[in-house]
Parts: C-alpha cells; structure tokens; sequence
C-alpha cells in the first residue's frame, strides 16, 4: 500500500427521511470513494416494525431505492460504492427490492446484504443459553416485556463490511450495525488495518462518528453562531480525507454550503456520547480525551490521536416492545390572555377525565409559545403578554379506545371554551414503543451472520 | 457579573433511550475553566428539575474545552413513548444554555459585547 494515499469517504443520509441531494456534490465534485449512509436512530426499527406488520416485504427503509436510482448511476463512472443500513428490519427484502429497482433501470452492480443481526426470533434461545437480556439501565428482567417486544436487534460492527467489501460488492445493505462501522469499514478494506490496531480503528470510528449525522458536522443543527453558517440551501455533506496513518481531515465538496471548523466538528464529536473516554463499539473502544482537533482554515479540519481498548465481550442489543397508545389534541389561543385560557382549558379537559373516569397512565401538558420545548426550565416573564399560545394535551393509556377517543374531548370547547380560540388539530391513536436495552455475549450474534451476494 | 451560558458557550444534545446527553463547548481556555467550576453537575440537576429525574453525570474534556453532561430518565422513557413535543430532546442543549452563572467580566466573549 502506498503510504502518502488518502481514502475519501462522504457522508449519505443521516436518518431515514434525510436529504441525498448534497451527496450529490460529494460525489460529483468531492472526490469521495465510499459514501455511508446511516438510515437508522434508535427508534427507527420502531417505525419499520409498524411496516412489516402490514406487509412482510416491508421492514427496510425505503427511500434507499430513489435515492441510489438517482446517486448509483452518478458514482458508478467514477467508482464509487455504498454502505447503507437501509436495511433495517428486514435486510434481505431491501436487497431483493433493490434488486428489482436496479434491473428495471438496466444497473448492474454486486449488492451485498448482511443478516444476522436481529435476534427477537432468537429470544428464547439466548437465554436458554444463559444471557440475561436484562434492562442495561434498570437491571429489569426481559420477561417483563418478553410478550410485546416488537423488535430486537444487535448492533454489528465493522468485519462483515469489510469482508462484504473483500468479496467485490459495490453496494453494502445491512440491517442494524453500529453507525459510525459504515465508515470504518471501508478504511480497514483499504488500509488492511489489523483488527488489534486499536489506535487506528479509534481514529476510523471518529471519522465514522463525525460522518453518521450528515449536516451536523457542516454547520446543521448547529447551537452556537448558527448565523455564520451561510447557504444552508446548498448544505454540503461532510467528507473526510484519511491517510494510512489514519490522520484524518473532514471537510466538504467545494461550492456547498454550511461551515466545517473547530465548532462545528466538535459539537458532532460529543453527540450522543455517553463516556467520552469510554465510548463503546463493536470493534473498539474509543477514548476521546486524547484527539487533537486543528481548525486548518477553509472549511477543512485534521482529526487525530484517537487512543482505542479492545472490543468489549459483548454485542449492545436495543428491542423495543409495545408500551400502549398515545392520543393528543392541540387548539390557539389569542391575546389577551392567551397563556390564562389555554390552562383554564386543559383545567376543564381534567375534570371532565376525572370524572368520567377515563382510564389513563399518564396526561401531558404543554403550552407551545410558552414552555412546550423547555417544561419545566422554562421561564415565565413574558407569560402574561404572548400573541398567542397553542395548548397541546397527550395522553397515555394501554388501551387504544382511549387514546382514540381522547380527541373528541376538544372539539365543543371551540363554541363553549374560552374566547378568541381557533385551529390546532387533533390526532388518533398512535402506538408507542418502550425502548429495551440490553447486551448479549457477541458470539452468539457474531455467528449467525450471513453475506449474501446479489448481482445485478 | 452573572451571564446565560449562551453567550459564552454552545451546545448540541441528543438521546439514547431515555438518557438526554448535552455538550457545551467554550470558546476558549479561559471560559472554559469557568464553566468546570460553575456548570456542576449538581447544577445542571437543579436546574433541570421537572424534566430529568434522574442522576446527572458529568464528563470533562480538556482537549477540546468541552463537558460532556447525561441526564438520566430524561424523557418520559424513551422518544418512543414519550408525550413531548421535543420528545428526542433536541432542544435541552438550548435549555442548559439559558442556565444564568456567575462569570468574570474579563472573559472574551463578554468583554466582546460590552465593546459593541
């Protein structure tokens, strides 16, 4: 391997829904070789269950057919392949889906599609095999959700990438794997990094952190000068430029918008992390207290000195299980006393659940304009004045008449509440998941996972 | 003089289960040895009361002039059952930020604005 070569990768989506259109500078002007593309938060799964239920095709995240119809053609010149986590809760429907997608299209590519990380079917059987599957937080017995646990995945990490890679494929499809792992991935493919380099799998899994987010490491959702981060109508995604050394520079295609500095990438750095000295993955464990991040001028920034620790033993596993239904309702209020009539109001919807004994586990309250995004941080000065405030009531209950019908509490108060009301909206049951996290020894996962080779 | 946090800090937070994680990030060395002393953990707890019921922890990072801060049972169990409208908590790095500290006027962002 040359050692002066610099692999380039760019950063896809960073959740399903996101926008791929400035991937599309990162491949046509930023010289990347890999893009990878983080389709699934925490609670995605959540909502690809609700998919499966209705349709055992589904279970994948589907905006991965447009978006490689459109940016598979454009990288395909200049070599570009993709690491995508599309495939959510059902991988193998997604490769044959994309498949399908390609072949009308007359693409040819070889798509990889990895499995083996859900284990809800496997539930019994691991611990049968003595794993406790216990709440990671609480302590609390799987049994107590074992009957309405919806999905429960393993997060994967780097190797069967690699080896996917290895084996030639230009597009990766896999279910749930550690975000960051998509970019790792193809580093240790090119670099041949050895899998007790830790150092430098530290470093790949910074670059992998910093990428998964999309815009948030360019100046998006940026919570400092955000005004300095100038044509966000053209947002750039973020690139990083990584040596053998695994020094890293992350940067964006020229002519994009949003801001890549000192800032803007160490924000990205912190979030959601827990330890930053102790931040856990299944390939390493990353400390963060001994990079150096340089602002190099130029929308460019060097990341180093990542420091790494062996994997951990065990494989994080995040489930979800059905946790009841949600109702909720909203109506405006004017000035004058916009914020007084909006709590007079959910004061008359309470009573009225008091007494006719709606069954419910939890109601909740919030006034939007005055405390709906800070609770009870927010303060009261300008309470007395506001132009105007949206009361918005969700409750909670296990049973979905309920949820259901809450709605129908408000609509009355429009002739027979407080005055100058108007809008708002209101909203059927929706389902709700209850998060499970959990561990399990990782061999156990590790092997069952299959690559299957489609091509196209 | 006392001054919010945003004026010479910022922030990102996120969530992961029913954990909300905030990191403030100071402009500068000077800024951020203050915000050591005076964001403690126990103050971020205190000042979050009603949202976040449980513990806070709080990490340092000196390379990068940043704290770390998990806020555990931070929302409603989880954004997939919570009842919120910012049910990810996405603005409580906003919300620390508006947290009012005691700061000496000689820091650079607050002697920044007063020369304006």
């Amino acid at each position: 391997m040359n050692a002066q070569r610099t692999v380039r990768i760019g950063s896809g989506l960073g959740f399903y829904g996101d926008s791929w259109q400035p991937v599309r500078a990162s491949i046509e002007r930023g010289g990347v070789q890999y893009i990878g593309s983080d389709h699934l938060a925490e609670l995605t799964l959540a909502i690809l269950q609700k998919d499966r239920s209705r349709d055992a095709s589904l279970g994948y995240a589907r905006d991965v057919l447009p978006m490689l119809a459109e940016l598979y053609p454009l990288g395909r010149e200049r070599g570009v392949k993709f690491l995508l986590n599309a495939g959510g809760l059902n991988p193998r429907g997604a490769g044959a889906a994309l498949a399908e997608s390609f072949r009308k299209q007359n693409l040819h590519a070889k798509i990889a599609v990895i499995t083996g990380d859900s284990v809800l079917e496997r539930v019994d059987e691991i611990v049968a095999a003595g794993e406790s599957l216990a709440h990671l937080d609480t302590g609390a017995s799987i049994a107590a959700v074992r009957e309405r646990l919806v999905f429960a995945s393993a997060y994967l990490g780097a190797r069967p990438m690699v080896e996917a890679l290895r084996q030639g494929a230009d597009i990766v499809l896999t279910g749930r794997v550690a975000d960051a792992a998509l970019f790792l991935a193809p580093l240790v493919h090119e670099f041949c990094w050895s899998w007790d380099d830790y150092d430098k799998l530290a470093q790949g899994l910074t670059v992998g952190h910093l990428l998964e987010c999309s815009g948030q490491a360019t100046g998006g959702n940026f919570g400092g000068d955000w005004q300095k981060v100038t044509d966000i109508a053209h947002m750039g995604y973020p690139i990083a430029e990584v040596g053998a050394d695994a020094t890293a520079v992350i940067t964006k295609a020229p002519g994009t918008g949003g801001l890549v500095s000192f800032d803007t990438v160490r924000q990205q750095l912190l979030y959601e992390v827990h330890d930053p000295r102790n931040y856990f993955s299944p390939d390493v464990v990353l400390d963060m207290s001994t990079l150096k991040l340089t602002d190099l001028g130029g929308d460019r920034v060097e990341v180093k000195g990542a420091t790494g620790k062996p994997r951990p033993a065990t494989l994080k596993v995040v489930g979800g299980y059905h946790d009841g239904y949600m109702g909720e309702a909203s109506l405006a209020y004017s000035w004058p006393d916009a914020l007084k009539k909006a709590r007079a109001t959910a004061d008359i919807i309470c009573t009225q659940l008091q007494e006719r004994k709606v069954a419910h586990d939890e109601l909740h309250v919030e006034y939007i304009g005055h405390n709906a995004l800070f609770g009870a941080v927010a303060e009261d000065d300008d309470a007395e004045d506001l132009n105007e405030v949206f009361l918005r009531m969700a409750i909670r209950s296990r049973d979905k008449k309920v949820a259901e019908g809450f709605r129908r509490m408000f609509p009355w108060l429009a002739l027979s509440g407080p005055p100058f009301v108007t809008g708002g909206g209101i909203q059927g049951a929706t389902e709700l998941i209850g998060i499970w996290p959990t561990l399990v020894t990782r061999e156990l996962v590790e092997s069952r996972v299959t690559i299957d080779m489609i091509e196209v | 003089m006392k001054t919010r946090l945003n004026r010479i800090a910022h922030a990102r937070s996120g969530d992961k289960g029913d954990r909300a994680d905030i990191g403030l990030f100071a402009y500068d060395a000077q800024t951020y040895d203050v915000l050591k002393r005076e964001v403690t953990a126990e103050r971020v707890a205190a000042h979050f009361r009603g949202v976040a019921t449980g513990k806070v922890e709080r990490y340092e990072l000196d390379n990068i002039w940043a704290l770390k801060f998990v806020l555990n049972a931070a929302l409603q169990g989880g954004g997939s059952r919570s009842l919120r409208i910012d049910n990810l908590g996405k603005t409580m790095g906003a919300a620390l930020l508006r947290m009012e500290i005691e700061a000496p006027d000689s820091l650079p962002r607050l002697g920044a604005e007063k020369r304006r």
